[in-house]
């Protein structure tokens, strides 16, 4: 059998590479595609902690944590679309209104 | 055998992890995160939650990459931004302090769950916890609430999407048919 720390391993590595890419791209869908890369890698951790523990928990909330992610892309992507509509990019150093 | 199943696909959703996140198109990112998707849905199936497996193919790596690849396709993203992002660099300041913060992070969680779980294996897998019947049970019982909840937040969000996607110019007029 795998030992679980590898699948924790991985789901940590995963996470490092997401946060890297949402910390340090500027292109809008990145930032979102590096999101579920982290969502995905939280996820991972969740199925494979209910393995070790056998508690079908961690199943029902990974169930969770898909359907808000879903909404979360839903609402994310037509934010882009709208501010694409106004300002013709989603390139995120040129949406600098609020930035100081 | 495992090992060598499980080596596969967490090769496989790491380098595609890469792709999505250095790619400069965003075409080849989001497929890379399929790619992703379905390695994590296969490392699911080794954990014994097929069910969940199954969901992760159909709903992520069905509809939310749908949802991606349209909103790429309808403003147009994907070579342009590859050359405007050429043009204007974040600080490298920035990405170099960033890099090294994760750095830092990845290796104190790293030796910290290596400490922790380092020799622990698994017993095999039975029978009665893979199966899905108590899952459902479960899902419907104690947390129907939740299941409830999300079924409603589901609905309010694509009601948001759809009115902030949809169009300023039309939203003015059925305003003015209203007033009129």
């Amino acid at each position: 059998m795998v030992p679980i720390s590898y699948y924790l391993l991985l789901a940590g590595m995963l996470f490092i590479i997401g946060t890297l890419g949402a910390l340090t791209r500027r292109s809008g869908i990145t930032i979102f595609l590096s999101i579920e890369l982290m969502l995905n890698s939280v996820n991972l951790t969740l199925i494979a902690y209910s393995r070790l523990l056998g508690d079908r928990m961690g199943q029902l909330i990974v169930l969770f944590v898909m359907a808000v992610a879903a909404a979360e892309a839903a609402v994310g992507l037509a934010l882009f679309i709208a501010i694409y509509r106004h300002r013709h990019t989603i390139d995120l150093n040129r949406l600098n209104l609020m930035r100081w | 055998m495992q090992l060598a199943v499980f080596a596969l696909f967490a090769l496989l959703s790491l380098v595609s992890a890469v792709v999505v996140v250095a790619h400069k198109n965003a075409v080849y990112s989001t497929m890379s995160l399929v790619v992703v998707l379905v390695s994590s849905a296969a490392l699911f199936v080794l954990l014994g939650a097929p069910f969940i497996a199954t969901l992760q193919v159909l709903v992520y790596a069905g509809a939310i990459v749908v949802l991606f690849l349209f909103v790429i396709m309808l403003l147009n993203l994907g070579r342009e931004n590859a050359t405007g992002e050429a043009e204007a660099p974040r600080g490298s300041g920035q990405k170099w302090g960033t890099i090294l913060g994760a750095g830092v992070f990845a290796g104190t969680l790293l030796a910290l769950i290596w400490r922790t779980y380092g020799s622990d294996s698994l017993e095999p897998l039975q029978a009665e916890a893979v199966a899905t019947k108590p899952l459902a049970t479960l899902l419907f019982s104690n947390y129907i609430l939740a299941f409830e909840v999300i079924g409603l937040l589901l609905l309010v969000a694509v009601v948001a999407a759809s009115v902030v996607a949809r169009r300023v110019g039309s939203a003015g007029e059925a305003e003015a048919e209203k007033e009129g």
